[in-house]
């Protein structure tokens, strides 16, 4: 199973590597909105550290790879006909839709070296880091909990023909409650909640608080709790999906 | 007599089934989220990072990026209503036709536009419940002009790109670069004044820049008259990429003749 689990994960990697849509989703639009967000960051009249806005437009692209990645990942196996063959195969369909999310979500690490360097080479954003080791900590503790998030969306989207449509909609209010630019703290109060159950406002803040100070361990383990919750209700979900689909005879419907 | 009675026909019929043929948004369970959802919590994000940076007022972001969200259909439905052709393989039957090209592309256009306009008054509609945005109502009419205006020059500027995509592979990844990039240099979330010269120059020569600018002052009380060199311009700059768009597909389908490479993928 871990030898599927890597070999999926190795070729999803490469895949998404390679295709158009996720090099501008993850590397030429999170420099894009880098870039915005530098010129508003200069332009405002509050003080505050690039390194933030840079932290925040990085995260910003991993979301977006993991909600169209894991968005779409079943629609793509339905549409190139493998679905099928993966459910009835002896691995569990689950480890094969897991690897395909991480894959997602890993891929969006370009995002944030990109908007890293980007921030330093041409805005002279400072790349000094508090807590260098709690930063390396923080990092894979996100990307695997917006993976898992991702492996939630992916069977939950199942049972929506035009699950690109939902993509569509969710990239800026995720971006927006989540606290990636915007402190959440400056939204309605009853964003805040909502916010607590989504993974990318404890990654961003593990993340922030390993780069620019604080204590980033209180976010990174609930990076870890909300991602075996994720984990699980995937797994519910996806075998709800694929009884019904086999009773329903429907999982080749598009 | 009959041949201004084709080009209506085609102007009109065929313009209407091209954009219900090419883009399957007419479904409400695919338009909804993504041609009306999405601009709306762009606004939001938007108008909030404004208010978290202390930038602009919440009506400055709300016009630019209601008036920005017009250019989500005009340019990827102006690129693809001549990449799809090819894609589905009906390019090369439509260009066998006798079919007048002006009214074919200006057919395809007015439904883009109509829906341009659609989308940022539901952007303005939503925006005045939530937000610190209440324009008077005496400026919608031509916050509703230059709107219109605005979603025409994005068309033409699709249809450019869309004219590239006769020769171009993949040109739907340089319309979403494209869509993207005129966040950054149409003044829509960041004023021109912050930007480098040379992106305020770029800016300056894309569609929406001069729209936005004008749609900013009608909402905060300026009249038509007042801003009419923004909208002027606006509509100089929809009739060049218009006209570019006609001079370089008609050059791209004779070289395709020439060369037999219409169908190349």
């Amino acid at each position: 199973m871990l030898r599927v689990f890597l070999a999926s994960f190795a070729f999803h990697l490469k895949t998404l590597t390679l295709s158009s849509f996720f090099v501008l989703i993850t590397v030429l639009q999170p420099l894009i909105f880098a870039s915005i967000a530098f010129y508003i960051w200069r332009a405002g009249e509050r003080p505050g550290a690039l390194l933030y806005a840079a932290l925040g437009a990085g995260l910003m692209g991993i979301w977006s790879a993991t909600l169209f990645g894991s968005g779409g990942a079943i629609q793509w196996q339905r549409w190139q006909g493998t679905l099928e063959s993966l459910i009835v195969a002896p691995v569990p369909f689950v480890v094969v839709l897991v690897s395909i999310t991480l894959a997602t979500s890993t891929i969006g690490l370009y995002a944030l070296g990109g908007t890293l360097l980007w921030g330093r080479l041409l805005f002279g954003v400072p790349l000094e880091l508090e807590h260098p080791l709690l930063f390396l900590l923080a990092l894979p503790a996100t990307v695997v909990s917006l993976g898992l998030l991702g492996l939630l969306l992916s069977s939950t989207f199942v049972l929506y023909r035009n699950a690109n449509a939902l993509s569509n909609l969710l990239e800026y209010p995720v971006w927006l409650i989540t606290g990636l630019l915007v402190p959440v703290s400056l939204l309605p109060g009853w964003v805040s909640p909502i916010s607590w159950l989504i993974a990318p406002t404890w990654g961003v803040r593990a993340i922030r608080e390993a780069a620019l100070g604080g204590d980033p361990l209180a976010a990174i383990g609930m990076c870890t709790v909300l991602g075996a919750v994720y984990l699980l209700l995937g797994i519910v979900f996806l075998r709800l999906f694929e009884r019904l689909a086999r009773e329903r005879a429907s999982l080749s419907l598009t | 007599m009959s041949s201004l009675r084709s080009f209506l026909r085609l102007f009109f019929v065929g313009g209407l089934i091209s954009y219900r043929a090419l883009f399957n948004w007419l479904r409400p369970s695919i338009y909804i989220p993504t041609m009306l959802g999405a601009p709306i919590f762009q606004i939001l994000f938007f108008t909030y990072l404004g208010r978290f940076r202390d930038l602009e007022s919440d009506s400055w972001f709300v016009v630019g990026n209601a008036v920005q969200s017009c250019s989500m259909a005009a340019v990827y439905a102006g690129t693809m209503t001549i990449a799809n052709e090819r894609w589905m393989g009906t390019l090369s039957p439509l260009l066998a036709s006798p079919a007048n090209r002006a009214a074919l592309f200006l057919g395809r256009s007015v439904p883009l536009i109509a829906n341009g306009l659609f989308v940022s008054a539901v952007g303005l509609g939503v925006s005045s419940l939530l937000l610190d945005f209440h324009p008077a109502a005496s400026s919608l009419p031509a916050l509703g002009l230059v709107v219109a205006v605005s979603a025409g020059s994005c068309t033409g500027f699709g249809l450019l790109l869309g004219s590239i995509g006769l020769r171009a592979r993949d040109v739907l990844f340089g319309a979403n670069l494209a869509y993207f990039l005129m966040l950054l240099f149409c003044g829509v979330n960041v004023p021109l004044d912050a930007l480098p010269a040379w992106m305020e120059a770029i800016g300056r020569a894309l569609p929406l820049t001069h729209g936005i600018e004008a749609a900013r002052e009608v909402a905060a009380g300026a009249a038509l008259g007042e801003v009419a060199g923004l909208v002027w311009t606006e509509v100089g700059i929809a009739v060049a990429y218009g006209a570019s768009a006609y001079f370089l597909f008609s050059y791209f389908e004779r070289e395709s003749r020439r060369r037999a490479s219409l169908e190349t993928m």
